[in-house]
């Protein structure tokens, strides 16, 4: 037996591999069960889940490593798992180690694609079901309240988060840059490829005015539109109906390009104020290359797209040690408040299972 | 102290607040890869009160709006176009625009000040008692301040187009506006120009077909055509005939043409002229 004090355990994306989060994965409902029968441990005082596709986290305040013995062993019950395998892909940390893991988790630094701010409201919304469940207490609560703070820091002084890392992404941030507001942009998808299909999802979710798709095989085109809840568009009116899109996304299998030099300089002239934007997701080509010789035409093709994707993901992994020690200086002194408050030391590990740094 | 100062030492002074956003603005692009919003904001406003103050000192001891030489007009200027950019910048939410605010003001501010001779000569009461005559020269100048906003979002057009083209996004290219945007301002830009020096000439015109002695021809020719050439952009802009980096171009060459326009209207009037004085009191001679 030992003091109580601030833990992690779980598993992330690095530990474990999908089919294994898969198992381990709770929904919301089996969440809160979960935290209803956790609430009859003895000595676990705070507790809060994170549950991404990519980690299942249980951040909490334990008094006894016995404690945190009965929440894995619960926990692996629930799920059906065996507890002898959990102990292989387990993420078990406490003290100032568990506060460094959770604010990077919330900065995005150990996130799969590095940097990504989604995580920072996954965290947010853990919290805040775990205050609603009446779960947290003073540890927790400064603890979280300083992640918030700590991540929203480093995100502003360091360029953690710039730019995109996805092809899809790149290309939505692309057309921001030549439109501005996406909630007027048109956006046309000619062809059914992944990854047209992704950048088409991309634009939708970020605020597409419409997307109309255009496939060869025109049932194929109604059975995507039906699932996008877009429109279909006959594939021989794709270079006369032109001028009406702001967005080209070509990803067809079509032997040779579908939309001509020509084509594209009679749609420009029918919009002269407005620019047009083919991503040319296609092998081979959909776009013919001289469209970006014309001057309000920007032509983007997969290698182009993949280019950006990777100059962002090198600076952001330029950034990832000065945003480190950021943090590690500010869980340092996090931690050393918390331990000022009464939570001196972290639960000592249990026999055979991986060792818990203290404080 | 301050009450002490001259009405150049608060220009000075506001000039080296323009100045501090214009390096804060630098400083914060090379190290942390971003311009500096609020702060830049923050000290072009401190700027622009400054240099209130500063032409308000002057406009006091010469007995009506300071616009009586070179020194006064690039002043004047300047300040027409932080007052533009305080109401834009907010709204257009653009780091970007601030540093180059800052960039153009502290120039225009610090070089018309190194330069003694463009402030050798002061005219008193130089408008007469004739308000209107005085309202046609300052909308004149606030259009050119105008035309200064326009020159920098076609500047940022100019670097956006380019960097989209080029396809190298990173650095300060990753914090311009968009195309789309960057246009439609330039357009507001450039329409709010045109109709400001309209109305200068409208006012102008009144005074000068009562009294054709009172202006000379040249100054006449010079604005009539500065006002023609940013009226035909408009039209062109309007019917999509000046688009994209042809419309950018255009908003930069018309600034310089009113910029040039400057020496030779301000050598073109005449006026009673008295050297120059250290002016510490808003009193009037």
């Amino acid at each position: 037996m030992s003091s109580p004090g601030f833990f992690l355990l779980g598993t992330t994306h690095q530990r474990a591999p999908l089919a294994v989060r898969e198992k381990l994965a709770l929904d919301a409902e089996a969440s809160a069960a979960l935290q209803a029968e956790l609430a009859s441990i003895a000595g676990l005082r705070e507790l809060t889940i994170l549950n991404t596709c990519n980690r299942i986290e249980f951040y909490g305040v334990a008094e006894t490593t016995d404690t945190l013995a009965r929440l894995e062993a619960v926990y692996c019950a629930r799920q059906c798992f065996s507890p002898e395998e959990f102990a292989s892909f387990r993420l078990s940390l406490a003290g100032q180690e568990a506060i460094q893991h959770l604010f990077e988790v919330a900065t995005g630094l150990d996130s799969q694609m590095l940097g990504e701010t989604e995580i920072f409201g996954q965290v947010k919304a853990a919290y805040a079901t775990a205050q609603t469940r009446q779960s947290t207490g003073p540890v927790l609560n400064r603890i979280f309240q300083k992640t918030f703070q700590a991540a929203k820091y480093v995100r502003t002084q360091t360029a953690i988060t710039v730019g995109q890392v996805s092809i899809a992404n790149v290309a939505v941030d692309l057309a921001h840059n030549i439109f501005g507001d996406l909630k007027a942009t048109r956006i046309l998808l000619l062809g059914a490829g992944d990854i047209g299909e992704k950048t088409a999802k991309a634009f939708q979710s970020r605020g597409a005015a419409s997307l109309t798709v255009s496939s060869r095989s025109f049932e194929h085109a109604m059975e995507l539109a039906t699932a996008f809840g877009a429109s279909a568009m006959p594939f021989d009116q794709r270079e006369v109906r032109l001028a009406e899109f702001d967005v080209v996304v070509g990803s067809t299998a079509a032997p040779e390009t579908v939309v001509s030099v020509e084509a594209v300089a009679t749609a420009l002239r029918k919009r002269p104020a407005r620019p047009l934007f083919f991503i040319d997701l296609a092998l081979p080509r959909d776009i013919e290359a001289s469209v970006a010789d014309l001057e309000n035409a920007f032509l983007y093709n997969l290698d182009d797209l993949a280019k950006i994707a990777e100059s962002h993901r090198v600076a952001r992994l330029a950034e990832v040690e000065r945003a480190r020690a950021m943090l590690t200086e500010k869980s340092a002194a996090l931690w050393q408040q918390v331990s000022a408050q009464g939570a001196p030391h972290a639960p000592t590990p249990a026999a055979g299972k991986p060792a818990v740094s203290p404080a | 102290m301050l009450a002490a100062f001259s009405d150049r030492q608060w220009l000075w002074l506001s000039a080296g607040f323009y100045f501090a956003g214009f390096v804060l603005g630098t400083w914060s692009l090379l190290r942390r890869g971003r311009p500096s919003g609020v702060l830049v904001y923050a000290l072009i406003a401190a700027g622009y009160g400054l240099q209130l103050a500063g032409l308000g000192l002057r406009g006091g001891a010469v007995g009506g709006c300071p616009l009586g030489n070179t020194f006064e007009l690039f002043q004047f200027t300047a300040w027409s176009a932080i007052s533009l950019y305080l109401v834009i910048g907010v709204a257009f939410r653009s780091s970007v625009l601030g540093y180059f605010t800052a960039s153009l003001a502290a120039t225009l501010t610090l070089v018309s000040l190194s330069i003694p001779a463009w402030d050798s000569g002061r005219r008193l009461r130089f408008f007469g008692h004739n308000p209107w005559i005085e309202l046609h020269a300052a909308l004149a100048l606030f259009s050119y301040g105008v035309f200064a906003l326009l020159a920098l979002t076609s500047l940022m057009l100019l670097l956006r187009h380019f960097s989209l083209k080029s396809k190298n996004l990173g650095g300060l290219f990753s914090f311009l506006p968009s195309m789309v945007d960057l246009d439609q301002i330039g357009l507001r830009l450039l329409s709010t120009g045109v109709v400001l020096l309209a109305a200068s000439l409208a006012v102008g015109a009144n005074y000068w077909l009562r009294d054709p002695a009172s202006a000379s021809i040249g100054k006449l020719l010079i604005t009539v055509a500065v006002w023609l050439a940013a009226s035909i952009a408009l039209i062109l802009r309007l019917r999509g005939r000046l688009l994209a980096k042809r419309f950018a171009w255009t908003g930069l060459l018309l600034f310089a043409a009113a910029l040039l326009s400057l020496w030779p209207i301000d050598s073109s009037r005449h006026a009673v002229t008295v050297p120059s004085t250290p002016i510490n009191s808003p009193t009037r001679p």
